[in-house]
């Protein structure tokens, strides 16, 4: 295979990237939610007793 | 009498609800994690390297395995479009419904689709390497509306930043974000309309000139980029209403605790409310 050195960095850039983002975003949204009462969340509204 | 001081009922800590994740956006991430798995798989082992043979001469030429990169590279361009593309039509009812909901989308989608347009340019330029010889050109009329893309949508989100009323950050930042999308049809149609002033290739997928497992692998990557930009779409909405509401129930205690201190005329005055003696 060429270009090894090119394809690990651009995909691992993009892949390391992704999940860094991803990582901080529910980090923040733990952080967030724990200051929040669940009414605030309407996404919980689909999650019925059992995850609230 | 001032009422007795009341505070927000406390919050349980630790429940499993902590979180900005639903079944649905659960279920979603599973599905792009598996997405990306079987990307990863098709572009690496399943998909041929781009080699060509110079008809007269013989000799090979093409991308090689660089053409891998594509399949990251140009899903991310084309999700960077449908991010800024949202950004605008949520900036559009922050100006016309002036509602929490559009104004938390349009920051999400801004975010979201500044991400994916750095990582554009980065993967292009690892790529444009050791195609192009370069890991960029000024002159490039395409690379340099996408660099032009990203640093106005670097300064909407530098200008949500700002402090000030709320309100008018919001509506400041949706016409600045009306502005700036007026970019993309400019990178899109960029290799067509400055041909000589571009190292890009016209498009080669609406006439499908690239064929078979090479097709399908770009199509899977822009299935499962759009599935990751929907993923991140959501969670940094729901941070973003999160942000809002802890920073409401912050002021709700606040005037709480403040009700409890004050007497109410003292109050009143304060918040300029002229109907002294009625509780407030």
């Amino acid at each position: 295979m060429t270009h090894v050195g090119y394809l690990i960095a651009g995909w691992g850039i993009t892949l390391g990237t992704l999940a860094v983002y991803a990582l901080r975003l529910v980090r923040r949204g733990r952080d967030l939610s724990a200051q929040v009462p669940d009414a605030h969340r309407r996404w919980l509204e689909d999650q019925g007793s059992d995850d609230a | 009498m001032a009422e007795e001081p009341m505070s927000p009922a406390p919050l349980p800590e630790g429940t499993a609800s902590d979180t900005t994740g639903s079944r649905g956006s659960r279920l979603l991430g599973v599905l792009t994690l598996v997405g990306l798995a079987a990307l990863g798989v098709l572009a690496f082992v399943l998909t041929d390297p781009d080699v060509r043979i110079h008809p007269s001469t013989g000799a090979e030429f093409g991308q090689f395995d660089a053409v891998r990169m594509l399949y990251v590279h140009v899903p991310l361009a084309v999700m960077t479009y449908l991010a800024y593309g949202l950004c605008a039509v949520a900036s559009l009812g922050v100006l016309i419904r002036r509602t929490p909901w559009w104004d938390v989308t349009a920051h999400a989608a801004a975010e979201v689709g500044t991400v994916f347009c750095g990582l554009v340019l980065v993967t292009g330029s690892i790529w444009g390497r050791p195609v192009w010889n370069t890991w960029w050109e000024w002159g490039d009329v395409r690379l340099m509306t996408t660099l032009v893309l990203f640093l106005m949508f670097a300064g909407y989100l530098a200008l949500r930043r700002t402090t000030g009323d709320p309100r008018a950050v919001s509506r400041r930042a949706a016409v600045v974000a009306l502005v700036a999308v007026l970019d993309i049809p400019l990178v899109n149609r960029s290799v067509e309309w400055w041909e000589n002033r571009t190292l890009h290739q016209q498009s080669t997928l609406g006439d499908l000139k690239i064929e078979d497992l090479t097709l399908f692998t770009l199509m899977l990557g822009f299935l499962v980029l759009g599935m990751v930009l929907a993923w991140l779409l959501l969670h940094r909405f729901r941070v973003g209403w999160l942000e809002r509401a802890a920073l409401d129930h912050l002021v709700a205690a606040a005037i709480v605790e403040r009700r409890g201190e004050t007497p109410d005329d003292e109050l009143r005055r304060a918040v300029g409310d002229p109907s002294p003696g009625e509780p407030l």
